[in-house]
């Protein structure tokens, strides 16, 4: 009896930690609830909703060239590749015949967007494990292609260059040159941000073997994008469901097998070479012809229901439309792809320490206004 | 000759000349206090100015370069503002324990600068256990981060407060042993002799290779026992709050964060008397002008202190189980071994002298 | 498959199945909500369709019913499907949760609680995900009115 009695005082306690809406480490109002038990998390439950702007209320109101410009905001690391989506749904509604010119561009400028959204996210991912200087070298470098952005689109972050029919101006007539220097520049870079981080053994001590994602788990939770291919699930829509200009050029996908944080980590690296090279396949050889092609200033989608998608920076973002014949959609659906990122984190998160939990939500690169619509 | 001239014994004499000996005596103790307690306040400022002018230098941008020349008047303008600060301090909080922290980690500071040799006369106190006395005091300053923990009744504080301990306490036996591998060496704890003995060459090229060893574990050992990245998991800014002084605001967070610098510069002190010779020259140009020794000294000092910005501005940081795993199952047998190594090669007498 | 096997392939088993229109991008197909979770586990676990990979969950409001929109995709075949479910019970719409078949359905699900009302049977946390919890009503119907925060053109 008295044994009993002594083994229930000396159970250990679990508390509840918040991560709260403002944290370094959530990149975004993510709020965490952390049961911890010593420095074992045994739950996490994510709390959304802090930046939710109802896109999708808005949409059923608003015409179609506006419901571009709300796409930008959802996920505004890769803007131009959710405005390319919605457009590109728009188009395949109205059946339009869009220029090769405009695809090439628009392939260009995605994968110029993915570089960017990856420097960044390296740069974090230094600075959330503690190397607080990668912070500056990655933003140095988006810097440039954020300048490349603001001559010919208008804009550094939410571009609204593409609208339902092509493109909003011609490129400015520096836009080539301007490319190919920073391809230039980054390739001689890249190889530094490898043997300052990748070849780290601290920074491989803290990240392999962390946060393992099987391969059936990824599918199961929808994982996508760079979470997906780190545990060897093959999901580029650029190779499984083509659009824009990517059925005309070679490049490899980027898998990896392990399913841990450094898996992930590895998918991104060699998924800015694979860009470079997409780049540097059709940056010569921009393809004349119109910018735009015409489309009635009102547009009227056919009654039915049209689905396309893309792959950003994070994953796979899917556009669904359902309409019904008049100028506003009937509803408006965005798939986003940080969303059932999210979800997994659950499940790779218990069992580990908080400072893996760290590690690993650096890896699956959340942006929350992608979650929160 | 001015070149001769020593300071400290003028000022003794006249001292002695212009009061009863007890008083001079008296007067003169007070007079290296207060030295020591300008030394203490100001190499502290200017470290922290240091820091961050480093840190922008590997960042790509410029530090604090506006107040005053090239920013020398920075850390002045934020002490100013700290002292004006509120002092808060939680309801609950054991209110004398709370007040009573800080000061533990600035006296063994203090104490701890009080036997470096700055140069051949400019040693405050002389003591003959002066490595023992040195790794004595570091220990004590462990109570002070326990303290600060404990009586801020939080208990995200007093997390950080436990994993700082015992990351000091694991990392003072690295620095103890790689020290006491060099003492072999000298043959005396005092540190005096010390540099005397590397008058016929500097500690880390008389014992090559054991020296080099204990000198890489000595750095390594260093930075983590002063809490400093990339061994700074307690004071990590994306984990949980800010540690053992998450409490502490105004002139108290200015204390400990002034001793934490200070504790840098006095691992790097250590290091330089022991491994680089103090303020010896190398192969003894300046032998004949003895107060320039203070400048080899803190020219040395500074080098090292370099090196442990270095460190953390690179490198991302390790897990508490990760840090512990280093020191116990990777640190100390290689210590361990080195100790055996460094005295086979003293009795084989292969040690290079000049 | 191509769309044409598929649909003879679905029509074979026995559900009370009905096919979409042909011009539509993908396969649709309309099954009773009495029968959705065993259609689902069965569209899962058969070799020759294998959709493991269920990419969107869309919930719509058509005024007097209420439909639920499920986007599978295989990985293994690469074919894409589109199952649909219409309850005629808009006040208070019940559906079966397919949230232990595709573990990503469990967010999706709740949203479309939070946004609709649609309650999905043992569903293991059937809570709202981005609103309060002491909101009222459901903003995403087509009948949701908010005189404080809602601009109508």
């Amino acid at each position: 009896m008295e044994k009993t009695l002594l083994y229930e005082e000396l159970k250990s306690q679990e508390y509840f930690i918040n991560m709260g809406p403002q944290h370094p480490a959530t990149h975004g109002v993510l709020r965490l609830l952390l049961t911890v038990d010593g420095e074992i998390i045994k739950k996490v439950e994510p709390d959304l909703g802090y930046i939710h702007r109802s896109i999708e209320k808005m949409c059923e109101r608003d015409s179609y060239q506006q419901i571009v410009h709300l796409t930008d905001r959802m996920d505004y690391l890769s803007s131009h590749i959710n405005n390319e989506a919605v457009c590109l749904t728009v188009e395949n509604a109205l059946q339009l015949d869009i220029p090769d010119r405009v695809k090439v561009i628009r392939t260009i400028i995605g994968e110029l967007t993915r570089i960017a959204s990856h420097c960044l996210w390296w740069g974090v991912i230094g600075m959330d494990l503690g190397a607080l200087s990668t912070y500056f070298y990655g933003f140095r470098d988006r810097e440039m292609i954020n300048d490349i952005f603001e001559e010919t689109c208008g804009a550094r972050l939410t571009m609204n260059y593409n609208i339902p029919g092509g493109l909003m101006f011609d490129i400015h007539p520096n836009f080539v040159k301007r490319t190919k220097e920073f391809i230039a520049h980054f390739r001689n870079k890249l190889p530094e941000y490898d043997r300052l981080l990748t070849g780290n053994i601290i920074f491989q001590n803290r990240m392999k073997g962390v946060g393992i994602l099987s391969r059936e788990d990824a599918i199961s939770f929808g994982a996508s994008g760079p979470v997906g291919r780190g545990s060897g699930y093959s999901c580029d829509v650029r190779k499984h469901h083509p659009y824009s200009a990517y059925d005309k050029i070679s490049f490899k996908e980027a898998l990896q097998t392990e399913g841990d944080s450094f898996a992930r980590y590895r998918v991104r690296i060699d998924e800015m070479w694979e860009s470079m090279n997409i780049i540097e396949q059709l940056i010569d050889n921009i393809p004349e012809g119109d910018y735009k092609v015409a489309t009635n200033a009102v547009i009227k989608l056919p009654k039915g229901e049209f689905y396309q998608k893309v792959e950003t920076a994070r994953g796979e973002l899917g556009v669904y439309i359902i309409s019904t014949g008049t100028k506003n959609p009937y509803r408006m659906k965005f798939r986003s792809p940080g969303f059932s990122n999210l979800s997994l984190l659950n499940h790779i998160a218990v069992g580990g320490k908080i400072g893996d939990l760290v590690a690993s939500m650096a890896t699956l690169d959340l942006v929350i206004p992608d979650i929160d619509r | 000759m001015f070149l001769k001239f020593s300071i400290t014994k003028t000022i003794h004499d006249w001292l002695f000349e212009l009061m009863p000996a007890g008083v001079a005596g008296v007067v003169e103790m007070i007079l290296i206090a207060v030295v020591y307690l300008l030394i203490f306040a100001v190499a502290g400022l200017y470290l922290v100015l240091l820091e961050r002018r480093v840190a922008a230098w590997f960042q790509l941008r410029l530090g604090p370069n506006r107040v005053g020349y090239q920013g020398l008047l920075q850390t002045m303008a934020d002490a100013l503002k700290l002292v004006s600060k509120e002092l808060t301090g939680t309801e609950k909080a054991d209110k004398f324990l709370y007040n009573l922290a800080p000061y533990f980690v600035i006296v063994t500071s203090l104490m701890a600068l009080s036997v470096f040799p700055f140069s051949e006369e400019f040693q405050a106190f002389d003591i003959n256990i002066g490595i023992f006395f040195l790794t004595a005091i570091s220990s004590i300053g462990v109570i002070g981060i326990l303290l600060g923990g404990w009586s801020s009744n939080n208990k995200f504080a007093l997390i950080g407060a436990m994993r700082s301990g015992v990351q000091t306490i694991s990392y003072e036996l690295s620095v103890g042993l790689s020290l006491l591998t060099m003492v072999l060496l000298t043959e005396s704890l005092q540190l005096s002799e010390i540099v005397a003995v590397q008058k016929n060459g500097w500690l880390i090229v008389q014992g090559h290779i054991p020296a080099v060893i204990a000198f890489v574990i000595f750095m390594i050992a260093g930075t983590a026992e002063t809490n400093r990245a990339p061994f700074d998991l307690v004071e990590a800014e994306s984990e949980l709050g800010a540690g053992f002084h998450t409490e502490y605001s105004g002139m108290k967070f200015a204390y400990f964060f002034l001793a934490e610098f200070i504790n840098m510069f006095i691992i790097a002190a250590i290091g330089t008397t022991v491994f680089f010779g103090a303020w010896l020259s190398p192969f003894g140009i300046t032998e004949s002008i003895p107060w320039l020794g203070v400048f080899w000294f803190l020219g040395k000092t500074l080098l090292l202190v370099f090196l442990m910005m270095w460190f953390r501005w690179t490198f991302p940081r390790l897990r508490v189980d990760q840090l512990l795993r280093l020191e116990w199952k990777y640190l100390l047998p290689i210590n361990l071994f080195n100790l055996v190594f460094m005295a086979g090669l003293i009795w084989l007498g292969l040690t290079i002298k000049f | 498959m191509q769309t044409e096997a598929l649909q003879k392939y679905l029509e074979a088993w026995e559900f009370e199945l009905t096919f979409g229109e042909e011009t539509n991008q993908f396969l649709n197909v309309n099954v009773p909500p009495h029968q959705l979770q065993e259609f689902m586990r069965k569209l899962k676990i058969d070799h020759e369709t294998y959709f493991d990979y269920l990419f969107c969950l869309t919930a719509v409001d058509w005024e007097s019913t209420m439909e639920v929109v499920y986007h599978l995709e295989s990985t293994k075949h690469r074919h894409i499907l589109v199952v649909r479910t219409k309850t005629a019970d808009r006040e208070t719409p019940v559906l079966d949760s397919v949230s232990n078949i595709w573990a990503t359905a469990e967010f999706h699900e709740r949203e479309a609680f939070d946004f609709f009302g649609i309650h999905f049977k043992d569903h293991p946390n059937l809570k709202r995900l981005f609103l309060t919890e002491d909101w009222k009503g459901y903003p995403l119907r087509k009948d949701y009115t908010d005189e404080v925060n809602m601009v109508i053109k």
